[in-house]
């Protein structure tokens, strides 16, 4: 195996052992969609209304709690002096992480949203959009958090930070991202909104991975 | 094969602060060097300063191999098997899996010999978190061995380890430096490789 798919490979594996951070992001996701529907109320026009925004947020939020162990586990125990060492330009090291953080998180709750959007009371043509939009739109939430991650790898309590630098860049996706249920649920085309996000995504993927093995650089100089 | 390493009236700063400058020294294929010097003199920084992860305040590194000189922190970064004072083990994955990993990041080979070289056989499918401080440090040797770089910074190699263990390392270096390999190790303890010291 080439040392991308290697890393690649280890990362999904450290999400998917016990303590990792792929069945946290799930239950996290699964369980705001349930308390939302109790908090608001058996009023199914509007939970109808409020579901593509509130299942946007609460994928964002749950992709976000591992984020910020993107780099660090890997930096506290020196694996990272390691990685940054092996064979692999840092660039590509940042893009096996951001791929591996979002097949075990974003990917996982992409799958999941459709069973959820029951909860809401979705119709199945703003179901099927919501789920084409989490598909598009959450690489985006793995590649601009690898940017915030690698900015906070050094700080001890990094994860209280993260969010603060991150959700504001990623208030695109969730506008365009609910926008395009909501569109949807109006009988609108979601056309325009769907590929406004694919093209924020394309180019949060494009970028992120030379601005984070940036802040890795000067985090192992430091 | 890498023919030499020399430092040339190498500085490095941490913040406003000064750690050395002025050094200069020069170690060639199958020479071991200690750096030694009291806590906080600058050892560790010296050998991330050759990794390529710190960049000099002033001065320069060459390595000399045979397609001639260069300089550049990145390209001498691919010759460094690093030994870190953290081992860069997972709790939860297995000696094998780790093992595995890492020869395939450094497209070396991982093979069972290199666990029953370092004593950690019987371990092999055990998960990391049962390890011992002085089994991880095993562990890491085995890692410095399938990475099969010529140029070893190892920072305390004794530490942690019981006797036979310190035996283990002084036997790896001597075969390292035999194959024509160079050795920089900050240490507090002689290297017994016949070997050049740096005081910090």
């Amino acid at each position: 195996m080439s040392p991308f798919f290697t890393l690649l490979a280890r990362d999904i594996k450290l999400a998917a052992r016990s303590g990792g951070s792929a069945f946290l992001a799930l239950s996290f996701f699964a369980l705001v969609a349930t308390l939302v529907p109790l908090g608001v109320g058996a009023n199914l026009g509007l939970l109808t209304r409020v579901g593509g925004g509130v299942l946007w947020v609460g994928a964002v939020l749950a992709a976000l709690l591992s984020l910020d162990r993107l780099f660090q586990g890997d930096f506290e125990d020196g694996s990272l002096d390691l990685i940054a060492l092996a064979p692999l330009p840092l660039e590509l090291t940042a893009l096996a992480k951001m791929l591996a953080h979002w097949l075990s998180t974003g990917a996982a709750l992409t799958l999941l949203s459709p069973l959820l959007a029951l909860l809401f009371n979705l119709p199945p043509a703003a179901t099927w959009t919501l789920f084409l939009s989490l598909l598009l739109g959450t690489p985006a939430v793995s590649a601009v958090g690898a940017i915030g991650a690698s900015l906070t790898l050094s700080l001890k309590r990094g994860g209280l930070i993260l969010p603060l630098i991150i959700l504001p860049l990623l208030s695109p996706a969730v506008i365009f991202g609910a926008g395009a249920v909501s569109l949807t649920l109006d009988r609108l085309g979601a056309g325009g909104a769907l590929s406004l996000l694919a093209a924020f995504s394309a180019g949060a993927v494009l970028l992120s991975p030379f601005a984070a093995a940036a802040s890795v650089r000067l985090n192992l100089g430091g | 094969m890498i023919s030499s390493l020399t430092a040339e009236k190498l500085a490095c700063a941490r913040g406003d602060r000064r750690l050395f400058e002025n050094l200069s020294f020069c170690v060639k294929a199958g020479q071991a060097l200690a750096v030694e010097g009291a806590n906080g003199a600058g050892k560790t920084s010296l050998l991330r300063l050759i990794a390529g992860f710190l960049a000099p305040a002033g001065g320069r590194l060459v390595v000399q191999d045979a397609a001639g000189e260069s300089d550049d922190a990145e390209e001498r970064g691919k010759l460094v098997g690093w030994l870190g004072h953290q081992d860069g083990l997972k709790p939860q994955l297995t000696v094998a899996e780790q093992l595995a990993f890492w020869a395939a990041l450094y497209r070396g080979v991982a093979n069972a010999a290199v666990l029953e070289q370092v004593g950690l056989k019987r371990q092999a499918d055990l998960p990391c978190r049962y390890l011992s401080a002085g089994q991880k440090r095993r562990l890491a040797l085995a890692r410095l061995l399938v990475s099969q770089r010529p140029l070893w910074l190892l920072d305390e190699p004794f530490a942690a380890l019981d006797t036979s263990g310190q035996a283990l390392v002084a036997q790896l270096m001597a075969l390292h430096c035999g194959q024509g390999g160079i050795i920089i190790a900050a240490t507090h303890e002689p290297l017994g490789l016949g070997n050049e010291s740096l005081k910090l």
